[in-house]
């Protein structure tokens, strides 16, 4: 009953707070390249990997007092911030998980912008294609972002960390 | 003539109840159709088990890839001329259209949890591998199947192309409210697709709206956000799939269990072996399924015996609201009492969630998660929808959703009376 949701929990009790639902979709999604065992089903969308079903169990979440959501507003948007509730830690006791620890995999990735995530999830997503063609089919899907050579070094060295992280 | 823009010597017409008539004028499309790949969605249902609650929903992915290429066609029809469309990508829009969901297994939801397919895999395995689809595809020119995988996968560089077919505001939403309200016969879902094909307009890599159609889009959003509610996540549907998902998960247990099965499970043998080839899983569809069943009623194993019998015969669990943050307690103790009365909650307790049927609701994309539907106002602006329609914002705001417990009712109705099992479990369940 409700295991991933109580997956997402031990995610966030592994972190103060998280802000922004573009992050929380692409950190999800790097830990699940990374093999940490998220079952959340992804698709790409125009802005990257994106999963529906991760958007839905974190309302119900927020609904069940488990995640505590704020709304902050920004100049031409609004942001989202969550963090775990005392509810939360509490539900989590009923379950058993066996979950590895993620506060490195959370560290890093909270070190760098939702953009550069975006990269990362996104060159993940086609990461069944030999480099050379990762990159094209990148600078192809995501030509807005205009992505730097630099910044692609810097993602496979990204992807490259992450996977070797315990 | 070349193949891709040979046409047919007289227009043919599928006659639709939701579109009256589906036109086919290209070749390449007349033969998609005729492939065994593609024929096979009509032997898969569009609603899975929905027809256990709306006895009309027994329409096919057939009835409903014919009513998204129609619905493309009719939008692009419309964008003839517009400086953003090009209509060298006609012919790509409708292959994608036609073929979206090709790659759907039998009651595609609950298969795909239990064996952890996708069958979005499987679409892109039908169109680029060694099938009819791929070779007239081919034919079209070299690349073509992969740049129709591409659309459908959403990669396809013209995001324009993509959006059409998904996007959150679609030709294939568009045609399955439509379709799936006309087959369970419920009033939601329907909406003036006259005059939203009207108002979309293509604008640099996305379909925009002009402004003075907003009440077209509002009533589409409104008709998913009902259909979701009513049709797609009833109650009693759940619960046919909750049995569903049980069966398959019991066979694979006997399967690995080395179970002596009355019909041996040639069809499902790979899938319990987490292998299945491309063959495999295009023999694999509702009526062979539904034949196992059949057989499985009487197998000598109770638990695969008793829920294929409900299956078969709609004699479903009940449910009982449930709050996971009150009611924690209670579902651990009704687990334990569960084991004492001798029925097993690994078959016979199930809490299923709203996410456990992931459903698009409209977003309007406040930190670029999903692309929102943009107004296009009359000074040219681009507005997000839920900015202007105060019905939008009602419903794109804080999202209801649902948990329900699923036991079977008759098994404990049938435990002894004097027993301080059954008493504690029926005190539990009626609050």
């Amino acid at each position: 009953m409700l295991k991933e949701h109580a997956k997402l929990i031990t995610f966030f009790s592994q972190c103060e707070q998280i802000i922004g639902r573009k992050r929380l979709q692409k950190m999800i999604y790097i830990l699940k390249k990374c093999n940490i065992p998220f079952n959340e089903r992804y698709q790409f969308h125009f802005y990257g990997p994106y999963s529906e079903e991760l958007t839905l169990q974190v309302e119900e979440l927020v609904n069940l007092g488990f995640l505590n959501e704020e709304k902050e507003k920004k100049s031409s948007y609004y942001q989202y911030l969550y963090s775990l509730t005392e509810e939360g830690e509490k539900f989590l006791q009923h379950f058993d998980m066996d979950m590895p620890n993620l506060s490195k995999h959370i560290e890093k990735m909270n070190g760098v912008s939702s953009r550069f995530l975006e990269l990362v999830s996104t060159m993940m997503y086609f990461d069944h294609l030999p480099k050379e063609e990762v990159e094209e089919k990148v600078l192809i899907v995501k030509k807005k972002q205009n992505y730097t050579e630099d910044e692609l070094v810097e993602a496979w060295e990204f992807i490259r960390e992450m996977k070797h992280l315990h | 003539m070349a193949y891709r823009n040979e046409q047919l010597s007289e227009e043919k017409v599928f006659k639709d109840p939701v579109h009256r008539y589906v036109h086919v004028r290209d070749r390449v499309i007349w033969d998609l159709i005729g492939t065994p790949e593609f024929q096979r969605l009509r032997r898969i249902k569009q609603l899975g088990t929905s027809f256990f609650t709306f006895h009309g929903a027994e329409h096919s992915r057939f009835n409903h890839s014919l009513g998204v290429y129609e619905i493309v066609r009719r939008i692009i029809d419309n964008f003839r001329g517009n400086k953003d469309w090009n209509d060298e990508e006609r012919l790509l829009c409708l292959a994608a259209g036609l073929l979206h969901d090709l790659g759907h297994g039998p009651f595609s939801h609950s298969f795909e949890k239990v064996f952890d397919l996708d069958h979005e895999d499987y679409t892109q395995a039908i169109i680029l591998g060694d099938t009819s689809i791929n070779k007239i595809l081919e034919k079209v020119e070299p690349g073509f199947s992969q740049k129709v995988a591409d659309v459908i996968a959403k990669t396809y560089p013209n995001k324009l192309v993509v959006s059409l077919i998904s996007s959150q505001i679609d030709a294939d939403r568009m045609d399955y409210l439509q379709r799936d309200a006309y087959y369970t016969g419920v009033s939601y879902g329907h909406f003036d697709m006259e005059r939203l094909l009207r108002v979309m307009r293509p604008m640099d890599e996305q379909v925009v709206v002009k402004a003075s159609g907003m009440h077209a889009v509002e009533d589409y959003i409104m008709s998913r956000y009902q259909m979701y509610w009513q049709v797609y996540f009833h109650p009693v549907t759940r619960s046919s799939e909750v049995i569903l998902t049980k069966i398959l998960h019991r066979a694979r247990h006997l399967y690995k269990s080395n179970y002596a099965f009355h019909l041996e499970p040639i069809h499902f043998k790979s899938f319990f072996d987490d292998n299945p080839s491309l063959e495999d899983y295009l023999k694999l569809d509702e009526s062979v399924v539904n034949y196992y069943f059949q057989i499985w009623k009487d197998e000598k194993d109770p638990v695969l015996s008793d829920l294929c019998n409900r299956f078969v015969n709609r004699h479903l669990f009940k449910y009982i609201e449930f709050n996971p943050n009150q009611q924690i307690g209670e579902y651990m103790e009704l687990h334990s009492l569960f084991v004492k009365a001798g029925i097993d909650p690994d078959y016979y307790l199930e809490v299923d969630s709203s996410s456990d049927l992931p459903y698009d609701f409209y977003r309007p994309g406040e930190e670029e998660e999903r692309l929102p539907i943009y107004l296009q106002m009359k000074n040219g602006d681009l507005k997000e929808l839920s900015r202007q329609s105060e019905i939008v914002e009602a419903i794109s705001g804080k999202k209801r959703t649902d948990h329900k417990l699923y036991y079977p009712s008759d098994f404990i109705e049938a435990l002894d009376d004097t027993d301080p099992t059954k008493k504690r479990i029926l005190e539990i369940l009626r609050g």
